[in-house]
């Protein structure tokens, strides 16, 4: 472990996540405000539990959970991530230079993950929001299903930025038990690929602000052009009821 | 002679909230309230009160309420009270005791005896609001395996004909003659709207009701009434039917009183003559003869549409069965003790045949152990009351089951087992064109389907909370029960363990 | 070996219940590798299981004596070798056995010796049932019949080595390194309701088919009611089992290819079927309607091997994860990228395929990444 002015150097080979997260928690309390992780293979919980700024970089694929409960962190990923990055996160970042696996942001309650690839099954699933706290994800691939599987807050975009000319995204049961937030996809989709709680509507000014700010973000992470991308169309689906299931109970 | 049958209910009337404005003297078809001009006053006649709830509800003011006439025997274990009213019955008429509905005596219910699993942990449960939860059912005649053109990967299989369910729950045979026109529409457009599949019974089907065919099953019983080629043609599904839960081994008797004009011609035989069901087919005496009148009715089919075998849940039904399903049925019913009926003897009723559960545990297991399990779906009925119910008997084995009492109830009756009078209150056991009214059939389409639907979430709920997204991994799935009460036998024919081994 | 439900289901639960860790590798050009790289990448999914199980199965193991049957046997007691070798060499031709290299691991204890024997068959002794028949039950007999002996594996040119132990000490005891083969597949298991045993462990095999399962399947009680009507007996009471009995009798015994199998396994909802063209329908709808007591519900993603064929699925909504990687003639599966990323820091690219969609990789068959034709997958 080398101590580079504020920048903390950890080789991570051969290290049980246990051990490297002791060391990122130790490091973090005594002031580095820059961790750089190497050769990070599989460990898990990355990010977890800390709750002050810090810039963490990791090369190599993390393990699941990366910034599990997170609350503060700015966590870049040189690769591809697996399950669980942002689970039930507060606060922070998760910026991803590949693809991402399962249940990415679920049930957070802040922050925002920037994935430039696809992401698996179920992303963005029970995100919420209250008052000020609103959780963001920006995908730039495609999605596979359940997106935004009963979100109750928050802003997901899906980007498709992989998609031919006219192909339509391939995620079925898209904002199924949707009851709350906003996702937003760039490209099209059938109806039959939405689940019945979701409706499409058209953009307003209020939504291009939003997507000027947060596909620029993403844009400036991964080297992106802002205006190329937002020259396509998006649709904007949200949920059709804040009580969806109000008419299945009886007495 | 006198009867010395005491009153059964007595009739309260309120008199704060009675208005007088005669509603139940005009609903009760009894004749168990009238109309006292002099004093001006509604009365009832109590003796004849069946308890049918039908005053009580439409009581604008709420004004009633019937009550068991509490009249006490010395305490007697063995000759309880329905015992020795039952003689006085028969030493006043010498006849056979008849009565309605099914049996509802104490037999161990085994529903109530077996419980349902939900995964913790190890598996997930599965979000039946969220995430697709399939309970479509197809029924029919299945091959052992599936056959491709050598070397590609086109179809080669052609599969006898099958039948979709969107819910594995269809209507029970109620036949036109002891159920009205207006509940005959009532099943068929409630089976249309939910997509899944009503049973004309043994009276035919009314010519103002094939519109419906595609969800129709025609029954062929043995007094073969209204079986003519359009009959056949019109129907999804033809049923053959050797007995029903509720009387098993006798004929049947409809009353002439009751085969209205419209009745005779459904059935084709002449108005106002008794219509006999013989007590066999007389063309089944044995095995093979089945197989006879299976191949009989393909033929007059040209094979386009799966035969159905229904027999009452007796002794030796696994073995029967077997013989069923090697004698061409696509489809098999098995009817169980607490089956219904629009009349029926009551001895028989109560005493004959075996309880659904077992029958189904014992031919499921006995089918898949020749090997045969797929040749035919096994459909099964008789007191089948609610959704758990239905996923009880899902895991057992059944493909599906058919409900009879639960879509009357659901129409209004209230199981007063008075069908064989013909009078219900209710306009449900009659051919009364007057009392026939009282179903409307956009209303009883509207409640049938109403029950379905709310069946069908609570299957998909039950089937999310054990992990399972789609029927076919419940079905005969007995890992999935436990049995609470049961003795080791019983537990060994139901093929269920205790609950906590 | 008697009393095998006994000890593989000590606690008379309905079945064993398995959590765990899968990976696999496959040279597409039938080159023969070392086993190096999926010990490491098994071990670094250790997180995965709890040390009750580890195993690893081989295929072109045994070239130099390829046509004839290797099967691999652990006993638990001198009788039971004795018995088993009597009976080996009454009903095969005994061409040549000893006893597997092991070397002293410390968290290997209590080991039973583990035995591998190459069989041929005398035509004279099958009594009109095909080889390959006359070995399964042979085999079974042996597993239900003959005490204090378990059949680990019995392919050709293949076979299945495992124990009580993370997998990598299961490596280690075994000596895998020595050995090379085309296609290797390995386990870490994490059971729930047994204290683990040595024939517990995955992979499950029939013949050379072996199946390495991570998950649990809610329709395991149909599955196995339906695979017995067809003669199997379900002995070891494990998901793992019944998926290596279904794949059997799709593929050995109906015939159907291995994307029709998967297909039979883990079908698309009603409702995609409907939105199908035609013919795919009526193919997709006829498969649902026949096999639906095989549809595995339930968490579950496997890697199903045998000769020429290496197959990762997971199930219909995928609740259990399952990563691809290719790199040139190479075909790597894991339950976790990092595995593979730390054994193939260049592997050429790697994705995450849909619920229900096999993965296939077929010996002379060069890889493709994710080509789509209607709804069955090619690679």
């Amino acid at each position: 472990m080398k101590a580079i002015n504020q920048v903390v150097r950890i080789d991570a080979r051969g290290l049980h996540y246990r051990e490297l997260n002791a060391r990122l928690r130790e490091v973090v309390s005594n002031g580095a405000r820059k961790v750089v992780l190497q050769n990070i293979y599989g460990q898990r919980y990355i990010g977890t539990g800390l709750d002050k700024a810090v810039e963490i970089e990791i090369f190599g694929t993390p393990g699941n959970d990366l910034g599990a409960f997170m609350d503060g962190p700015r966590i870049t990923v040189h690769g591809n991530a697996q399950d669980g990055c942002g689970n039930t996160m507060n606060s922070g970042e998760l910026i991803i230079h590949g693809h991402a696996g399962d249940i990415i942001g679920l049930s957070a309650r802040g922050g925002k993950l920037f994935i430039r690839d696809d992401v698996g099954y179920r992303a963005g699933i029970h995100m919420k929001e209250y008052q000020d706290r609103k959780p963001v994800v920006v995908i730039g691939g495609m999605a596979q299903d359940f997106l935004g599987e009963y979100m109750a807050g928050g802003i997901l975009i899906l980007l498709g930025l992989n998609l031919g000319e006219g192909e339509y995204h391939k995620a079925k049961f898209i904002g199924t038990g949707m009851h709350g937030g906003v996702i937003y996809l760039r490209g099209n989709v059938k109806d039959y690929q939405l689940g019945k709680e979701v409706s499409i509507a058209p953009l307003e000014e209020r939504d291009y602000q939003i997507l000027q700010k947060l596909v620029g973000e993403f844009a400036a992470h991964f080297g992106y052009e802002a205006a190329e991308i937002l020259k396509h169309d998006f649709i904007k689906l949200f949920p059709r009821w804040l009580r969806p299931y109000g008419r299945l109970y009886a007495y | 002679m006198k009867t010395y049958l005491p009153t059964k209910f007595i009739v309260e009337r309120d008199p704060e909230r009675c208005i007088q404005c005669q509603v139940c003297v005009n609903q009760c078809t009894f004749d168990a309230h009238y109309y006292d001009s002099q004093d001006n006053m509604v009365r009832s006649r109590e003796e004849n009160c069946v308890s049918c709830h039908r005053c009580v509800v439409f009581c604008p003011t709420g004004a009633l309420t019937i009550r068991r006439n509490l009249l006490d025997y010395r305490e007697n274990y063995n000759w309880r009270p329905e015992v020795i009213e039952d003689i006085i019955k028969q030493a006043e008429t010498g006849g056979v005791l008849l009565t309605g509905m099914g049996d509802d005596k104490g037999q161990r219910i085994y529903w109530d005896h077996l419980l349902l699993n939900a995964s913790q942990v190890t598996n997930p449960s599965i979000d039946p609001l969220r995430e697709p939860m399939e309970l479509t059912t197809y029924l029919g005649r299945k091959p052992d395996k599936v056959e491709l053109d050598r070397g590609s990967l086109n179809l080669k299989t052609e599969l006898a004909p099958q039948v979709k369910l969107e819910v594995p729950v269809m209507f029970s045979a109620m036949s036109y003659g002891a159920v009205s026109i207006n509940v005959h529409e009532s099943l068929a457009r409630a089976a249309t709207e939910v997509g899944t599949l009503w049973n004309t019974g043994e009276g035919g089907l009314h010519p103002r009701l094939y519109q419906y065919g595609h969800n129709t099953i025609v029954q062929v019983a043995s007094g073969r009434f209204g079986v003519h080629p359009e009959y056949l043609d019109v129907a999804r599904v033809i049923e053959i039917k050797i007995g029903q839960g509720a009387k098993p081994g006798i004929g049947g008797h409809l009353p002439g009183e009751k085969v209205s004009a419209e009745v005779s011609m459904t059935r084709m035989i002449p108005q106002g003559t008794d219509a006999l069901s013989p007590a066999p087919q007389h063309d089944i005496y044995s095995i093979e003869d089945l197989a006879q009148l299976v191949y009989a009715l393909k033929e007059a089919t040209n094979y386009t549409k799966p035969v159905s075998v229904k027999i009452a849940a007796v002794h030796n039904s696994a073995a029967i069965a077997s013989g069923m399903v090697r004698a061409g049925a696509d489809i098999i019913v098995l009817d169980g003790l607490r089956g219904a009926t629009g009349a029926a003897p009551k001895i028989i009723r109560d005493n004959v045949g075996i309880p659904i559960e077992m029958a189904l545990a014992s031919v499921d297991s006995r089918l898949r152990q020749e090997g045969i399990r797929y040749q035919a779906s096994i459909v099964v009925s008789g007191g089948i009351r609610n959704s758990g119910d239905v996923a009880k008997a899902i895991a057992l084995g059944a493909d599906a089951v058919y409900i009879g009492t639960a879509a009357l109830v659901a129409l209004g009756c209230t199981v007063c087992q008075q069908c064989h009078t013909g009078r219900c209150a209710w306009g449900i056991c009659t051919t009364d064109l007057a009392l026939t009214r009282r179903v409307n059939p956009d209303l009883g389409a509207r409640r049938l389907a109403n029950l379905l639907r709310g069946w069908g979430l609570e299957l998909k709920d039950i089937l999310g909370g054990m992990g399972i997204n789609a029927l076919e991994s419940l079905r005969g799935n007995r890992l999935h029960l436990r049995g609470v009460g049961l003795t080791d036998t019983e537990l060994e024919i139901l093929g269920v363990r205790m609950a906590g081994s | 070996m008697k009393g095998l439900d006994q000890r593989q289901n000590p606690y008379r639960d309905g079945k064993v219940i398995d959590a765990c860790s899968i990976f696999g590798v496959m040279d597409t050009s039938g080159k023969r590798f070392k086993g190096e790289g999926v010990i490491t990448a098994i071990a670094n999914m250790h997180e995965r299981g709890n040390g009750l199980g580890g195993g690893f199965a081989i295929y072109g193991l045994y070239p130099e004596y390829a046509d004839l049957y290797a099967l691999h046997i652990m006993y638990q007691s001198g009788e039971g070798q004795r018995d088993t070798e009597a009976f080996l060499r009454e009903r095969f031709d005994l061409a040549h056995a000893e006893e597997i290299p092991i070397r002293p691991t410390p968290a290997i204890v209590d080991a039973p010796p583990v035995w591998r024997y190459f069989l041929e068959l005398d035509k004279r002794k099958l009594n009109g049932q095909s080889e390959n028949d006359y070995v399964v039950d042979r085999v079974m007999e042996i597993n239900t019949g003959l005490e204090g002996a378990f059949v680990f594996s019995s392919g050709k040119n293949m076979g299945v080595f495992k124990g009580l132990g993370y997998p990598e000490e299961i490596a280690t005891y075994f000596c895998l390194e020595q050995y090379e083969g085309y296609l290797w597949t390995a386990h870490g298991r994490f059971p729930t309701n047994t204290p683990g045993w040595w024939g517990g462990a995955h992979p499950f095999s029939i013949l050379d088919g072996t199946v390495v399962h991570n998950g649990e399947i809610s329709s395991y009680g149909i599955n196995r009611r339906y695979l017995e009507q067809f003669g199997y007996h379900c002995t070891m009471q494990t998901d793992t089992e019944v998926v290596a009995y279904a794949v059997d009798l799709l593929m050995r015994k109906h015939n159907l290819p291995v994307e029709i199998a998967a297909k039979v396994l883990a079908p698309p909802f009603w409702a995609e079927i409907e939105r199908l063209p035609a013919e795919e329908q009526r193919l997709l709808l006829t498969l649902r309607q026949v096999y639906g007591s095989l549809l595995l519900n339930g968490p579950f993603s496997v890697i199903i091997a045998h000769h020429g064929e290496m197959i990762g699925l997971t199930d219909r909504i995928r609740l259990r994860p399952l990563t691809v990687g290719i790199k040139g003639d190479m075909l790597y599966l894991s339950s976790e990228e990092s595995a593979i990323r730390l054994v193939c820091p260049d592997v050429d690219r790697t994705w995450i395929p849909m619920g229900g969609e096999p993965i296939v990789g077929r010996l002379g068959t060069p890889l493709q990444p994710q080509q789509k034709q209607g709804i069955l997958i090619k690679i």
